[in-house]
């Protein structure tokens, strides 16, 4: 070319066409983005907002520091909703990934009925914590379910007072959701099982490992990114959950079973205390980032 | 109902009947209104339809975006949607019963479906993402050398594809929102109830005698739904859920 | 103006450079090869080409057009892809016109090319499946028939044929050289097979680093191979490379002398000293009575010939010889060669200096 001689390359012209082809995905993509974006992070901030304000009945954008805060560890009933969702957590993860893993290792024996039983397992994942909630509390209801049913058999001195027990009531949620999420964790971990490179097995069993060995040594190390998965997803649903607390026992007897989700809804929603809410929701979403963004940071990193 | 009562928890009722599940539907009390499950299960349907529609036709289209059109600070913008995913919902309550009141549709169906929408965009996305991500490329890229567009590469290359992730995310939206209690409870108002809240009001009313029998109808009333979708279309749901979920 | 120009192409993504500065001009229905390794920048450069990526500087011209920044559609080209690309939800037929209806081609007219194209490439009775019940071979035949249906000035192949066993890989690259003889339409094929890049192009480009080592007709990048990477690269197996020292007599590694001719003595002379790197293609070794002295350390019969791996006082070299060997391992030999057949780089700039 002799045109351009001396001049630095020239930067062709964009044709019309071009520029705007370049232009649609974002302009499409806008509106909704915007409205998530503002949803989640502008929501989290107003919420945050409150949280430091001294809004009680209303929303009142006094500002008031981290008073919120101060009365809200200060407030036994707040700490009994955490060490709730300790416990809760605690036992729900433990066991819901236990019961999930054994199921899982029994379906993956190459059972005949195990597409029925894989999808039957999911069945509860359909179902509401309302539906669940009302569901357990007549059967563990001591004047109807499993208690009258001992009894009748002939085991007199059988008592299942858990739901109305303050110190047992919080057990009787680990049960209601370990029964609905066993099934959704068991699928998870038999997709991984799935995943597993038949070979490795073989070559264990070439080197004479027994089965249950080979399930200890290889099979579940294997499951290690199932696992974190798994973990992700069970801790975040027992931060958030509210629904089978509040079909369940409603935080009874007493707030003996309050959870910090329903604390929040008591606290903003019934007693006028939205300050105090909004720092409760703070605290709770604290406690799921702290969890989550590592996760996502690790994910999307990995996968470029 | 006497059945219930008498009965233990595994017998067999002795003279089966529908009346419970009559009663649950049409004239069980909560609170003072005696009207049944029938308001609530109407407000619900009426709530889902457009919200699953909404979030999942929004959530196709932004995970194209995502994984076909990628530009600078797309993927920043997707990790920003996917936070939503996991974000306590708790969170939102407050300012967002505010934004519907400004909005004037506190208490009515349409601020449930619009903060469904809004709530579940992340999740779909990020369905709809994982999915299309693993798409050739190279299809959209001979699309675009046959002369094809942005919309029509995703009407008649990428959407013909998406049956599967359409089905998973369908039944996801609808399950989740069909069997939401926090937003109803918070969001609706007296006319506007779902059918999660109702249930919630039968079974925690007091009268003189509980009526278990009637609560178990309805319970079974508000799971009907769902459980119909997971009984038609689990198997599909389950293989691309898991596949997906494993995935990550 | 040829058919495709490309001027100073560079492309850096994120601060790295895959691209430091392309220029290639492609004459009317030339065949040029890209041939390099991977991350080379070969198909970068193609996607550029096509529209699919844009150059951070430099232009593109077809048939003398800029289209540096059109869009693809607007480029009067077609691809065809290494995975193929076929649309999965289309069948054979709907796959092959699909680009002609975004043109807005009337469907008579879109019907006719599909049996054009389908009569030339021997589809026809796949014209209703599903590219899922293709084989591998069928498949590529859509792909190539999806490109020729539209008639374009400019065809592009981003490895076509990595995907195929070897029995199909040789009948489809016969079959895409008549099939160009037959068409003569200007073609960018893009493979890292250096069979292929041989028996394909009118022109290769074999690149490196992002910058093309050498642009030359097939019989010059084997003849003549400008830099050490391209004699190392094109050639198999690859080319003896002996490291020589000047000595009075020329050159000489490990006290043995190494024949030279006097072309390649006067551009010794006329280049820098130092080391230099001796060359010798495999098949330019034969064994004789006299030579250099080595033991045959392994044996690889291919059938028509034998390449054999000869221990030597100045490195392990590889002869390949037609026939059978009947030599046993560790048994002594003498390799010979002509002057003729030495290549001589220079071992800092590894540039060719005869």
């Amino acid at each position: 070319m002799t045109a351009g001689a001396g001049t630095a390359v020239a930067r062709s012209a964009e044709p019309f066409g071009a520029r705007l082809a370049r232009w649609v995905p974002k302009l499409v993509l806008a509106p909704s983005f915007v409205l998530a974006f503002l949803f989640i992070y502008g929501l989290m901030a107003w919420n945050g907002y409150l949280s430091l304000s001294a809004s009680r009945l209303l929303p009142n954008y006094e500002f008031v520091g981290i008073e919120q805060y101060q009365r809200l560890f200060e407030s036994e009933r707040w700490w009994v909703a955490l060490t709730n969702l300790g416990i809760f957590g605690g036992l729900f993860i433990g066991c819901g990934m236990t019961i999930g893993l054994l199921l899982a290792i029994l379906l993956d024996q190459k059972i005949r009925v195990e597409g029925v039983l894989r999808t039957i397992y999911l069945y509860p994942m359909a179902l509401s914590f309302i539906v669940t909630g009302t569901a357990w509390k007549w059967i563990l209801n001591p004047g109807l379910g499993l208690e009258k049913l001992a009894h009748e058999w002939g085991f007199a001195g059988f008592s299942f007072d858990w739901l109305i027990n303050p110190d047992r009531a919080i057990y009787t949620i680990v049960i209601a959701g370990v029964w609905q999420s066993a099934g959704f964790v068991m699928a998870l971990f038999l997709a991984g099982l799935r995943g597993i490179d038949d070979s490795i097995l073989k070559a264990a069993q070439i080197d004479g490992a027994s089965l249950p060995r080979i399930y200890w040594r290889i099979i579940i190390p294997c499951l290690r990114p199932v696992f974190f998965s798994t973990l992700m997803v069970l801790s975040h649903l027992a931060i958030k959950s509210f629904d089978l607390v509040m079909a369940l026992t409603a935080g009874g007897p007493g707030f003996a079973t309050d959870v910090p989700a329903t604390f929040m809804y008591t606290m903003a929603f019934s007693r006028g205390q939205i300050g105090l809410g909004a720092a409760s929701a703070t605290i709770m979403l604290a406690t799921v980032a702290a969890i989550v963004v590592p996760y996502l940071y690790s994910e999307l990193r990995g996968r470029r | 109902m006497a059945q219930i009562r008498d009965g233990n928890l595994l017998s067999l009722p002795t003279a089966p009947t529908l009346a419970a599940w009559g009663a649950a539907w049409s004239s069980a009390c909560t609170g003072v209104d005696c009207g049944g499950l029938k308001p609530f299960f109407l407000n619900s349907v009426l709530m889902v339809i457009p919200a699953v529609l909404v979030s999942t036709v929004l959530g196709a289209v932004n995970g194209y975006i995502f994984s076909k059109w990628r530009f600078r600070g797309s993927e920043t913008m997707f990790a920003m949607m996917l936070f939503g995913v996991f974000m306590p919902m708790q969170v939102v309550l407050l300012p967002m019963s505010q934004i519907l009141g400004w909005l004037g549709i506190a208490n009515s169906i349409w601020g449930l479906v619009l903060v469904h929408v809004i709530a579940g965009l992340p999740s779909t996305t990020l369905f709809f993402r994982n999915y299309y991500v693993g798409l050739p490329d190279e299809l959209v890229k001979a699309a675009m050398l046959d002369g094809a567009g942005f919309w029509r590469i995703f009407w008649r290359i990428v959407l013909p594809l998406s049956t599967p992730i359409t089905v998973v995310t369908l039944i996801w939206q609808f399950t989740n929102i069909w069997n939401d209690f926090l937003y109803g409870i918070v969001f609706s108002g007296a006319a506007s109830k779902p059918v999660t809240v109702g249930l919630n009001n039968l079974a925690n009313t007091s009268s003189v005698v509980k009526e278990y029998n009637v609560d178990m109808a309805a319970a079974m009333i508000a799971a009907l739904p769902t459980l119909i979708v997971y009984i038609v279309a689990g198997k599909y749901f389950v293989r691309g859920l898991t596949a997906g979920a494993v995935k990550g | 103006m040829g058919a495709l120009s490309i001027r100073d192409v560079r492309r850096s993504y994120g601060g790295i450079e895959i691209l430091k500065g392309i220029d290639v001009e492609v004459e009317a229905g030339e065949f040029l090869i890209l041939v390099g390794p991977s991350g080379c920048g070969k198909s970068t450069l193609l996607n550029i080409i096509a529209g699919l990526d844009a150059p951070t500087t430099g232009t593109v011209h077809i048939a003398g057009r800029d289209v540096t920044r059109a869009l693809p559609k607007d480029r009067d080209i077609a691809m065809v892809f290494q995975s193929y690309a076929l649309y999965p939800n289309m069948n054979v037929a709907g796959n092959i016109s699909f680009g002609l209806e975004m043109r807005n081609v009337p469907r008579d007219q879109r019907e006719a090319a599909v049996q054009r194209v389908a009569k030339m490439l021997q589809i026809e009775h796949l014209l209703d499946r599903k590219p899922g019940q293709l084989s591998g071979g069928q498949r590529q035949r859509v792909a190539m028939g999806r490109a020729l249906a539209r008639d374009p000035v400019l065809f592009l192949f981003d490895e076509p044929l990595s995907n195929l066993d070897a029995k199909l890989r040789v009948e489809m690259r016969a079959e895409i050289k008549q099939l160009h003889r037959a068409a003569q339409v200007t073609t960018v094929y893009v493979t890292h097979d250096q069979v292929e890049a041989m028996t394909l192009g009118d022109r290769i480009a074999v690149m490196k680093g992002g910058l093309i080592e050498q642009l030359g007709t097939p019989d010059d990048i084997y003849d003549r191979p400008a830099t050490r990477f391209v004699a190392e690269f094109i050639g198999s197996p690859a080319m003896n490379m002996i490291v020589a020292e000047r000595s009075p007599a020329g050159l000489a590694a490990q006290g043995f002398d190494l024949v030279l001719d006097d072309g390649q003595r006067r551009a010794l002379s006329a280049g820098a000293p130092g080391p230099v790197l001796y060359g010798l293609r495999p098949e330019s070794l034969s064994f004789g009575d006299a030579g250099l002295p080595g033991t045959v350390t392994m044996l690889e019969p291919t059938g028509p010939e034998t390449y054999a791996l000869v221990d030597t006082a100045v490195g392990k070299l590889t002869a390949r010889v037609p026939g059978r060997l009947h030599q046993a391992i560790g048994a002594p030999v003498a390799l010979r060669w002509s002057a003729a057949d030495v290549h001589l780089f220079d071992t800092r700039t590894e540039q060719r200096l005869a």
